[in-house]
């Protein structure tokens, strides 16, 4: 069954199936229904990086140098450790920038320079060459191989180019491509079909490798540990079970690693799988563990099958890349080996599909597109839709990839096994490394900079491995790698400058990195950036910050939006383009399309619009045409993005500043709030002074004008009154000199004299100064005072005050005759106490707080006559408490009252 | 945010602890004519980091999406 009819059915049945389901992928995103928004489906779009290289070629470097085919999967594996950072931070530049392309990514980030996208696209293109032919090469010998069962051994190429199978796989590979890639235009250049295919491309390869690695394992022999067992038995096999074959296995196990880590993110396709393709940013997070696991599944097996390989046809001469598939067709397998044929078709395709459509979108808007504005601007300018016209550059540049892929399998293609090809592509993308990542970081790399480390790599690589290549494939004489150019020693491609010691690989990127980083940091530091560099800069390193300038602010100028929406128009489709506009209007509230304002913000969408179509410097350049700008200088640009992170400062800062006048407005309520009592206190306090004055001053009027109106008074009379006016005079003046003690104590005022006061001898004196009330209303005082009591730091004179005042106020409650006061000073925990007890009629409990206000007196102050100022209680507890301590009253209604102050000891 | 930077920084942790048992001369340690399980040595020794990096990359990343799912 395994005749080439049936082969060929297969093989058209198999893409037929891919076909379908990139069709449905299609239809499915036009009715907004996404099969590849997934992040499974993301992740196994991924694995496009596993192309007949891995699928065939990495049996073959297996049988060569052992485990050192690992390091091209554990690169990866590495990368995407990383990928939180810097593929989230490339997908979303991207995103906001449209991208679509490396190229375009590299050309953006240096100012939108055409110059640079078309440099990155020429490397490209050579550098993926060698690979695609890779592609071709394996399915056509796969092919050879497998029509030519039961032999083992494919028949040696020598055909014309018209009977050369290679030759159809290559048109029929175009022809796909086309039909998958170029059906329509897109803005964003997303291919949502083609990831749907590629995916399930991915679970096809994954299943047929794993099911030969089962084959070969389980069936042929008796499991891993069989193979390795009989494998280390022969000395020649073992040595492929360790990494060191020599000294300098090392050195290419690194570089290799390191090579692999960077073409995951540089080559074109795997460029535009995961950032250009990418449906949300949240898929990565399952690719950067699933992306990883699927490469350590598909190269579980690969030592197995070598080494099985490698005995089962010891001896015959068997091309180890083509193990996978002769070890099923030596076992009679047929079905398995169709399986295996049809999964190196699927990573055949898989690969050239998603290159060529990558390739073919940076030729077409990076190469041809600028070159055509230029020469042919007239012309294009007088040309309404030029959409067909870009459909048709795309087109054409997947035949002529393909084609010249084709023509290097079969000028180069026999010279080296697959892995050695693969390699010579991946040193070649991975000269944008330093551009691009050292673009993502450094703001100062600049265009001139970029362009020379580019063609310094670029230069370097070409010497040190494509030009070996050609003359391992007879195209230069041989001693050109033996001798060097012109028989110079150290310009020896392999040995550059007399650096020997290493393999080809590690010795190219050692040169061209060199050569690279270099220039690209030196001359990137001989100028400052231009505006345009500044400004692209910014957006790119400061992609992953939540608010960057957009690129609107960068633009000044003037427009008209009819001339804007036609220019897009001719790249997309009138049809397209007035949709895309009419939705933009909508979200800027405005009704009609070509009502709307040709502001900057509208100038940037129409750039950003053709930027998805034709590549961002072809779309500056478009743009220029038809507006008015007004080119900013660089010191405006800087001003603007200065601005822009100033503004943020800014805002930070006015939310700090808004966050503290809310809480100073809050304390500033408080302490109004606090001012508007002490107003309110302070009119209560006037009142109640004018009243206590008014009492006094009415009875001493009243009696006054007895006195004067009655001169026939009797004597005793007379002198009755005259006692009132005296004592209600000197009441008065108790009066004020308590509210100016309580004014100057309030206000601060007071002179303090600080000293150590013995409180016994203040007692004694006050009962002396006291004694007369006492006696005259018949109350008994009697002194408890503990001899044993430290002194107290106060101010004698206003302590004996509050003393007295105690002892009035409790001889004034006191019942008349039966009345008993005592007075006792004792050690207490906080100092010095004192404690004056009376047996009158004692406080209420709610007047105990009260009758420490000012005019505030216990009882029923409305009937009862007022029997002092109201100021004395206030005033004392003002003095014990500026001494430290404290006053307060315990009493019972009915038991009498105890008034008691605590001043801390000396 | 901080839990984010926080897995970010873990797979950093990742990378370099890939990079350092991935490398010589930690690699050298592994590669000497032994088996383990049947199986060369360096190989086994290979597969299992992997595996284990494979194992932790997933760890960090599904961990921080259930715990902002969890936080929604």
């Amino acid at each position: 069954m395994l005749q080439g009819p049936v082969v060929i059915a297969v093989s058209f049945c198999y893409l037929a199936l891919l076909f379908a389901v990139a069709y449905w992928g299609d239809k499915r995103a036009d009715q907004g229904r996404s099969v590849i928004a997934n992040p499974t489906i993301y992740a196994l779009s991924m694995a496009v990086y596993c192309t007949t290289w891995t699928y065939y070629g990495s049996v073959g470097r297996a049988a060569v140098s052992g485990v050192g085919f690992l390091p091209i999967y554990l690169g990866p594996t590495l990368v995407m450790a990383l990928g939180g950072f810097l593929i989230l931070k490339m997908i979303r530049t991207a995103k906001a920038n449209r991208i679509t392309s490396i190229a375009d990514f590299i050309a953006s980030r240096y100012g939108k320079s055409q110059l640079l996208g078309g440099l990155v696209t020429v490397i490209a293109v050579i550098g993926v060459i060698p690979y695609i032919a890779l592609q071709l090469k394996a399915v056509s010998g796969s092919y050879d191989l497998i029509v030519g069962y039961p032999a083992l051994i494919a028949p040696k190429e020598g055909s014309p180019v018209l009977a050369d199978t290679t030759f159809y796989i290559a048109l029929i590979l175009a022809a796909f491509t086309i039909l998958f890639g170029t059906r329509h235009l897109d803005a964003t250049e997303r291919h949502e079909g083609m990831v749907a295919a590629v995916a399930l491309e991915s679970v096809v390869k994954l299943v047929a490798f794993g099911a030969v690695g089962l084959f070969v394992t389980f069936v042929l022999y008796d499991g891993a540990g069989d193979i390795f067992r009989r494998a280390l038995e022969d000395p020649q096999l073992a040595k492929l079970t360790a990494v060191a074959a020599d000294s300098r296995s090392y050195a290419t196990w690194f570089s290799l690693t390191l090579l692999a880590g960077l073409a995951i993110l540089m080559l074109p396709r795997q460029f535009q799988v995961t950032v250009v393709e990418n449906v949300s940013e949240a898929h990565l997070k399952r690719a950067i563990w699933l992306f990883p696991l699927y490469l350590f599944l598909i190269n579980l097996f690969v030592l197995p099958i070598a080494l099985g390989g490698l005995m089962r046809f010891a001896g015959q001469g068997m091309d180890a890349d083509s193990f996978v598939l002769t070890l099923p067709m030596s076992a009679q397998q047929e079905l398995l080996a169709l399986l295996v044929f049809v999964g190196g078709l699927s990573a055949a395709t898989g690969m050239v599909i998603v290159e060529t459509i990558a390739l073919s979108t940076m030729v077409c808007n990076d190469l041809v597109m600028p070159l055509l504005l230029r020469t042919r601007a007239l012309a294009l300018h007088a040309e309404r839709d030029l959409s067909g016209l870009l459909l048709g550059i795309r087109r054409g540049a997947i035949v002529v990839v393909l084609l010249l892929g084709y023509f290097y399998f079969r000028l180069a293609g026999d010279a080296y096994a697959l892995v050695g090809i693969g390699l010579i592509s991946f040193a070649a993308v991975a000269q944008f490394a330093p551009a691009l990542i050292g673009g993502m970081y450094w703001r100062g790399g600049t265009r001139d900079g970029a362009l020379a480390g580019l063609s310094a790599g670029f230069a370097v690589w070409a010497y040190t491995l494509l030009l070996p290549s050609f003359a391992k494939s007879g195209w230069l004489p041989a001693r050109f790698i033996s001798d060097g150019p012109f028989a110079i020693e150290l310009l020896k491609p392999h040995q550059l400058f007399g650096l020997a010691g290493l393999d080809d690989i590690s010795h190219c990127l050692f040169w061209s990195f060199a050569a690279n980083i270099g220039a690209y940091v030196v001359v990137s530091l001989l100028r400052p950036p231009t505006a345009a560099e500044a400004s692209q800069a910014t957006q790119f390193v400061d992609a992953l910050k939540t608010t960057r300038p957009v690129g609107s602010a960068l633009w000044r100028g003037s427009a008209d939006a009819g001339e804007l929406i036609a220019l897009v128009g001719r790249f997309l489709g009138p049809r397209r383009a007035e949709a895309a506009f009419a939705a933009y209007a909508r979200r800027r509230g405005v009704d009609d399309a070509a009502r709307l304002e040709a502001d900057a913000d509208l100038v940037h969408h129409a750039e950003s619009l053709l930027t998805g179509a034709i590549g961002s410097a072809s779309a500056r350049a478009m743009v220029a045409s038809v507006a008015k700008e007004e080119p900013l200088s660089l010191a405006e640009v800087m001003n603007i993005l200065d601005e822009a992170s100033q503004l943020r400062t800014y805002s930070r800062e006015l939310e700090r500043k808004s966050r503290e006048l809310e809480a100073a407005t809050s304390e500033l309520k408080a302490a109004n709030d606090r001012l508007l009592e002490l107003d309110r206190l302070k009119d209560d306090f006037i009142a109640s002074v004018s009243h206590e004055l008014r009492t006094p001053l009415t009875s001493i009027r009243a009696f006054s004008e007895i006195l004067r109106d009655s001169p026939h008074a009797p004597l005793a009379e007379r002198e009755r009154f005259l006692g009132i006016i005296v004592s209600e005079t000197e009441r008065l003046t108790r009066l004020v000199n308590q509210i100016l003690d309580m004014a100057k104590i309030e206000s601060g005022n007071v002179d303090w004299r600080v000293e150590d006061v013995d409180l016994k001898s203040v007692i004694e004196q006050s009962a002396e100064a006291t004694g007369q009330l006492f006696l005259d209303k018949g109350v008994r005082l009697e002194l408890d005072l503990s001899p044993a009591v430290p002194t107290v730091r106060a101010d004698r004179d206003h302590v004996m005050q509050v003393v007295i005042n105690l002892l009035s106020n409790a001889v004034k409650f006191a019942p008349a005759r039966a009345g008993r006061v005592c007075i006792r000073l004792g050690r207490d925990a906080d100092g010095v106490r004192v404690r004056v007890e009376d047996n009158g009629p004692g406080i209420r409990s709610e007047d105990r707080e009260v009758i420490f206000e000012r005019f505030r007196q216990g009882g029923d102050s409305l009937t009862g006559k007022p029997t002092g100022t109201g100021l004395g209680l206030p005033i004392s507890r003002k003095i014990v408490e500026y001494f430290g301590g404290r006053l307060w009253v315990e009493s019972e209604r009915g038991q009498g009252a105890a008034f008691v102050f605590v001043l801390p000891a000396a | 945010m901080q839990r984010s930077s926080l897995s970010g920084q873990r797979l950093v942790a990742v990378f370099m602890v890939g990079c350092f048992l991935f490398n010589y001369p930690v690699l050298a340690v592994f590669d000497r004519a032994r088996s383990l399980f049947g199986a060369p040595l360096v190989f086994v020794y290979l597969f299992a980091v992997w595996a284990a990096l494979i194992g932790l990359m997933a760890w960090v990343v599904e961990r921080r999406e259930r715990h902002e799912r969890g936080g929604n």
